[in-house]
C-alpha cells in the first residue's frame, strides 16, 4: 500500500488540501486525530494542576498558594479532567478511529454532525480558557458547582458552567452518532453478537451521554438563570430547595462516571485475549455486563449524597442500589482474569497498562463499596478517601486503559513502532507513583483529613509530604509515555497491519488505514476473537 | 440501504383530522375536569388525559407506530429514565 | 459511501436527539413535582392567576399546528407539493399566534409585578415564588423552542418551494416535524400542570 493512499494525506471529502482538509474533513480518523490533540493539551494541563495542588499540600500552612487559589486550582483541575479529559477521551479519540472500522463501515453515520461535535468540545475549550483570564477569576466553587455558593461566588461560574454545557452537547452528538452507526452501517454478517467488545461498550457508553447528559445541561442552565434572574428555586428563604439542584447535578455526573470508565473497559476487554492469545472468557458476559453497569449507574445518583440532608428512607434505598452496580463490574474483572488463565501471555506495554488497570481498578471499585455503604460512608463523606478512591478508578482505570489504547492503537493510526522501553519505564514509573500517592490518601481521610482545603491539622503533614513525592514520581511517567509516543511520530512508517496478532477489524487494514478503510469487502469472522490463525501461525 | 420505500406508509389527511377531534376533546374535556373540586385527584386525571393526548400525537403524528423496534424500545427507555429521575427523588422529598 | 440515504437512520438519529429534548424539559419536570407535593394550595393559587382561556387557546393551536404539520408530510408523501406548503405555512402561523399569546400573557404578569425577582415574589408566599419561577423558566424554554421549531418549518417551507423536499427525499421535513411535534408534546403536560391545578 503507498504511504499516499493513507488517511493521513488523504482528505475526505476529496479534493481538499491544507488546513481545510483538516478543519473540514468528514473523516472518523482525522477527527480522532484532532481530538487527540486537543484532549492531550487538557489532559496534560491539569495533570500540572493537579501537581501543583499537591506541591502546595506537602506542606502544613501556606506552601505556594493561598487558599482562594488553592480552591480555584481543584475547581479547573475538576472540570478539565471531568470534562475535557475523562468523558471524551476514549469515545472522541479511540470511538471515533476505531468504531466504525470494527464494524465494517467507511464512516460514522453522520460524519458532518462528527465534525460539529468537534467543533463544540473546541468552542467549549474556549470558553473555559476565556473564563480564566477574564472576569472575575476561575470559580472556586469545585467542580459540583453546589448551590447556594454557586449562585453567589463572585467568579465566572456562568462562563465555565456554560462551557461544560458545550461540551456536553458535543458529548451528546457523539453518543447520537455511534448509536445510530451502531444500528445501521454494521457490516453485512456481522451480527449483534459478532461485534467488538470495544464497540460493545461504546454503543452502552452512547445511551448514557444520549440520556444524561440533558440532565446536566439543564441544571447549568438553572445556576445561570440564578445567577441573572435570582428566581430563588434552590434558596429555601424563597421557597426553593438547595438539596434538588444536587438531585439534579448527580442525576448525569454519576452517569458520567460510568461513561468514563465503559469505554476503558472496552479497550481492557480488546487488549487482554490479544496478548493472552485467547478468546475472552465470557463474551456475553461482558456485552451484559456493559450494558447493565448503564443501567444500574442510572439509579444511584444519590449516594453522593447520603451526609446531605436528605431522608433516610432515600439513604437506605440508594445504598443499596448502590451495591448492586458492584456486580456487573466485577463479572467484567472476573472474565479478564479468566481469559489470562492458562492463555500465551506475551508481555507489551498496552498488555502491562491493562495489568496495571485491573488492579488499580478493583482497589479503586473495593474502596467505592465503602463510600457505598452509608454507615462507612459518613465516616469518610468529603475527605481525601474519596479523593483517593475515584482517583483509583478514574485515573488508575480510565488513565491507564487511556495510556493502554494509545499504547495499543498507536502503530495503526500513525503507522510507527514507539520504543517500548520507555513505555514500560514510564509505564512503571507512573503505577508506582500512583499508589504511593494514593494509598496515603486513603490513609489520611480515614484519620479524618477533609478534601478542598489547602490546609490541614500538624498530624497529616507526613502523609501529605510523602504523597507528594508519589505525585512528581506519578507524573514523570506519565509524561514520559506521552514524550516517548509523541517521538516516535518522527521515525519511518513501517508498523504491519497486524504488529500485536490482534483479530478485529481494524488489524486487518494497513498502519495507518486508507482513508476509506477496506479497500476489499472486509471479511465477518463467526466469532471476534477467535486466535486459532494467529496461534498456528505463530507455531510455524 | 432501503430509500423511502419502507416508510411508504402514508398516513391520510382523513385520520389525521379524526385524531385531531379526539385530542380537541380530550383537551375540553380535561378544561372542563378542572372546574370540578376533585380534591388531590385533579393532578392525577389531568396528567392521565394528557398522557393520552401524547400517546396520540407520539403514535399517528409522529408515526411511532409504524416505527420499528429500535425507535420504540428507546423511546420506552427514555420515559422509563425520566419516570426514574422524579420517581426516585421522592425516597428523599416523601420521606423527610 | 450509500449513494441512497438511509432514510431510518436518519430517522433513528432524529429521535435520539428527541430523546435528549424531552429529558432535558424532564430535569424541570423533576422541580416541579418535587415542588407541586411542597405546596399543593399555593400552586392552585398561582394556577388560578393564569388564564386559563388563552392557555386553552394556545393549547389548540399548538394541537392544529401539529395536525397540519403531519398534513404536510402526507402531502408531500403524495406529491402535493401546493398543500405541504400551504400546511406548513399554516402551522408556522399558528407557531406565530403562539408567540404572541405568550408574550401578552408575560406582559400582564409583569405589569401585576409577577417575574422572577419581583418585589410581590420576594414578599409573598415562597410557594408563589416557586410557582411562578418554574412557571417562567419552563414557558419560557419552552418558547424559545417553538421559536426553534418555527424556524425549522420555515427552512423545510422555503426547501419544498425550491423542489429540494420532494416525495422521494422529505427527511428534513419529517425530522423537522418530529421537532415541532415535541413541541407540542411538552406544552401537552405544562398546560395541565400551570393552568389546571386548581
Amino acid at each position: 500500500m503507498t504511504a499516499a493512499h493513507s488517511y493521513l494525506e488523504q482528505s475526505s471529502p476529496p479534493g481538499r488540501s491544507g488546513w481545510k482538509a483538516w478543519l473540514m474533513t468528514h473523516d472518523h480518523k482525522r477527527l480522532g486525530l484532532m481530538y487527540l490533540w486537543a484532549i492531550l493539551f487538557w489532559f496534560v494541563l491539569a495533570v500540572f494542576l493537579g501537581l501543583l495542588m499537591r506541591t502546595e499540600l506537602m506542606g502544613a500552612g501556606r506552601t505556594i498558594m493561598g487558599a482562594e487559589t488553592y480552591s480555584s486550582m481543584f475547581t479547573l483541575h475538576g472540570v478539565i479532567m471531568i470534562f475535557f479529559f475523562g468523558i471524551p477521551a476514549i469515545p472522541a479519540i479511540f470511538g471515533n478511529f476505531f468504531l466504525p472500522i470494527q464494524l465494517g463501515a467507511d464512516d460514522v453515520f453522520f460524519p458532518r454532525l462528527n465534525l460539529l461535535s468537534w467543533y463544540l468540545f473546541m468552542f467549549g475549550g474556549g470558553f473555559a480558557v476565556f473564563s480564566l483570564f477574564f472576569g472575575d477569576g476561575f470559580p472556586d466553587t469545585g467542580w459540583t458547582f453546589y448551590v447556594p455558593f454557586s449562585i453567589s461566588s463572585a467568579g465566572n461560574v456562568s462562563l465555565t458552567v456554560t462551557a461544560a454545557f458545550i461540551l456536553g452537547m458535543s458529548s451528546m452528538l457523539t453518543g447520537l452518532n455511534f448509536v445510530t452507526t451502531f444500528h445501521r452501517m454494521r457490516h453485512k454478517g456481522m451480527g449483534l453478537m459478532k461485534i467488538p467488545l470495544f464497540t460493545w461498550s461504546l454503543y452502552a457508553t452512547a445511551w448514557v451521554q444520549i440520556l444524561a447528559t440533558p440532565v446536566i445541561a439543564i441544571t447549568f442552565v438553572l445556576v445561570v438563570l440564578e445567577r441573572l434572574l435570582a428566581i430563588g428555586l434552590f434558596e429555601p428563604d424563597r421557597g426553593g430547595d438547595p438539596l434538588l439542584y444536587q438531585h439534579l447535578f448527580w442525576m448525569y455526573s454519576h452517569p458520567a462516571v460510568y461513561i468514563i470508565i465503559l469505554p476503558a473497559m472496552g479497550v481492557i476487554s480488546e487488549i487482554i485475549p490479544v496478548f493472552s492469545r485467547k478468546a475472552i472468557f465470557g463474551y456475553k458476559g461482558i456485552v451484559y455486563s456493559s450494558l447493565a453497569i448503564a443501567i444500574a449507574g442510572s439509579l444511584v445518583w444519590a449516594h453522593h449524597m447520603y451526609t446531605s440532608g436528605m431522608s433516610d428512607v432515600s439513604v437506605f434505598v440508594f445504598s443499596l442500589l448502590t451495591f448492586l452496580v458492584a456486580v456487573p463490574s466485577a463479572v467484567k474483572v472476573f472474565s479478564w482474569v479468566s481469559t489470562m488463565y492458562k492463555g500465551s501471555i506475551a508481555m507489551s506495554p498496552p498488555f502491562f497498562l491493562s495489568l496495571c488497570f485491573i488492579y488499580l481498578f478493583t482497589v479503586g471499585g473495593l474502596t467505592g463499596l465503602v463510600l457505598g455503604a452509608a454507615g462507612t460512608d459518613i465516616h469518610v463523606h468529603d475527605t481525601q478517601f474519596v479523593v483517593a478512591h475515584f482517583h483509583f478508578v478514574m485515573l488508575g482505570g480510565t488513565g491507564f486503559a487511556f495510556f493502554a489504547a494509545l499504547h495499543y492503537w498507536w502503530p495503526k493510526m500513525f503507522g510507527v513502532m514507539y520504543r517500548n522501553r520507555p513505555a514500560y519505564v514510564g509505564a512503571v514509573a507512573a503505577a508506582v507513583g500512583f499508589v504511593f500517592h494514593f494509598v496515603p490518601m486513603l490513609i489520611l481521610g480515614m484519620q479524618g483529613m477533609p478534601r478542598r482545603y489547602y490546609d490541614y491539622l500538624p498530624q497529616y503533614e507526613t502523609g501529605n509530604f510523602l504523597a507528594g513525592f508519589g505525585a512528581y514520581l506519578l507524573v514523570f511517567g506519565l509524561l514520559l509515555m506521552l514524550l516517548n509516543l509523541v517521538l516516535s511520530l518522527r521515525g519511518p512508517r513501517t508498523a504491519p497491519a497486524n504488529p500485536w496478532g490482534g483479530t478485529t477489524l481494524e488489524w486487518t487494514v494497513p498502519s495507518p488505514p486508507p482513508m476509506e478503510n477496506f479497500t476489499a469487502s472486509p471479511e465477518i469472522k463467526d466469532f471476534p476473537y477467535d486466535f486459532s490463525e494467529i496461534v498456528a501461525n505463530s507455531k510455524k | 440501504m432501503e430509500s423511502s420505500e419502507e416508510h411508504r406508509h402514508i398516513v391520510g389527511y382523513g385520520q389525521l383530522a379524526v385524531v385531531l377531534a379526539l385530542l380537541l376533546t380530550l383537551t375540553g374535556v380535561t378544561v372542563a375536569v378542572s372546574y370540578v373540586d376533585l380534591g388531590f385527584l385533579n393532578v392525577p386525571v389531568a396528567l392521565t388525559i394528557a398522557t393520552l393526548k401524547a400517546a396520540l400525537v407520539l403514535l399517528f403524528f409522529m408515526h411511532l407506530r409504524y416505527e420499528g423496534p429500535i425507535i420504540r424500545y428507546s423511546f420506552i427507555t427514555t420515559v422509563v429514565f425520566l419516570a426514574i429521575m422524579i420517581g426516585f427523588t421522592f425516597w428523599d422529598v416523601a420521606f423527610r | 459511501m450509500a449513494s441512497t440515504i438511509d432514510t431510518t437512520g436518519v430517522r433513528i438519529g432524529m429521535w435520539i436527539f428527541l430523546y435528549s429534548e424531552i429529558i432535558l424539559f424532564g430535569g424541570l419536570f423533576v422541580l416541579y413535582a418535587v415542588y407541586l407535593y411542597e405546596y399543593p394550595e399555593l400552586f392552585a393559587q398561582g394556577g388560578k392567576e393564569l388564564n386559563r382561556i388563552i392557555g386553552s387557546l394556545n393549547t389548540v393551536v399548538l394541537l392544529v399546528s401539529s395536525c397540519t404539520v403531519a398534513a404536510s408530510i402526507t402531502a408531500i408523501q403524495r406529491g402535493k407539493k401546493g398543500q405541504a406548503m400551504a400546511c406548513l405555512a399554516f402551522s408556522i402561523f399558528c407557531g406565530l399566534v403562539f408567540v404572541v399569546n405568550k408574550y401578552f400573557e408575560w406582559g400582564a404578569k409583569i405589569d401585576h409585578d409577577i417575574y422572577p425577582n419581583s418585589a410581590t415574589l420576594q414578599d409573598g408566599e415562597p410557594g408563589l415564588n416557586i410557582f411562578f419561577g418554574l412557571y417562567y423558566v419552563i414557558t419560557g424554554l419552552h418558547g424559545l423552542h417553538v421559536i426553534i421549531g418555527m424556524v425549522l418549518l420555515s427552512v423545510s417551507l422555503v426547501l419544498v418551494h425550491h423542489g429540494r423536499i420532494t416525495a422521494s427525499r422529505y427527511a428534513v421535513l419529517e425530522n423537522s416535524g418530529l421537532y415541532w411535534h415535541l413541541v407540542d408534546l411538552i406544552w401537552i403536560f405544562v398546560f395541565p400542570l400551570f393552568y389546571l391545578v386548581l
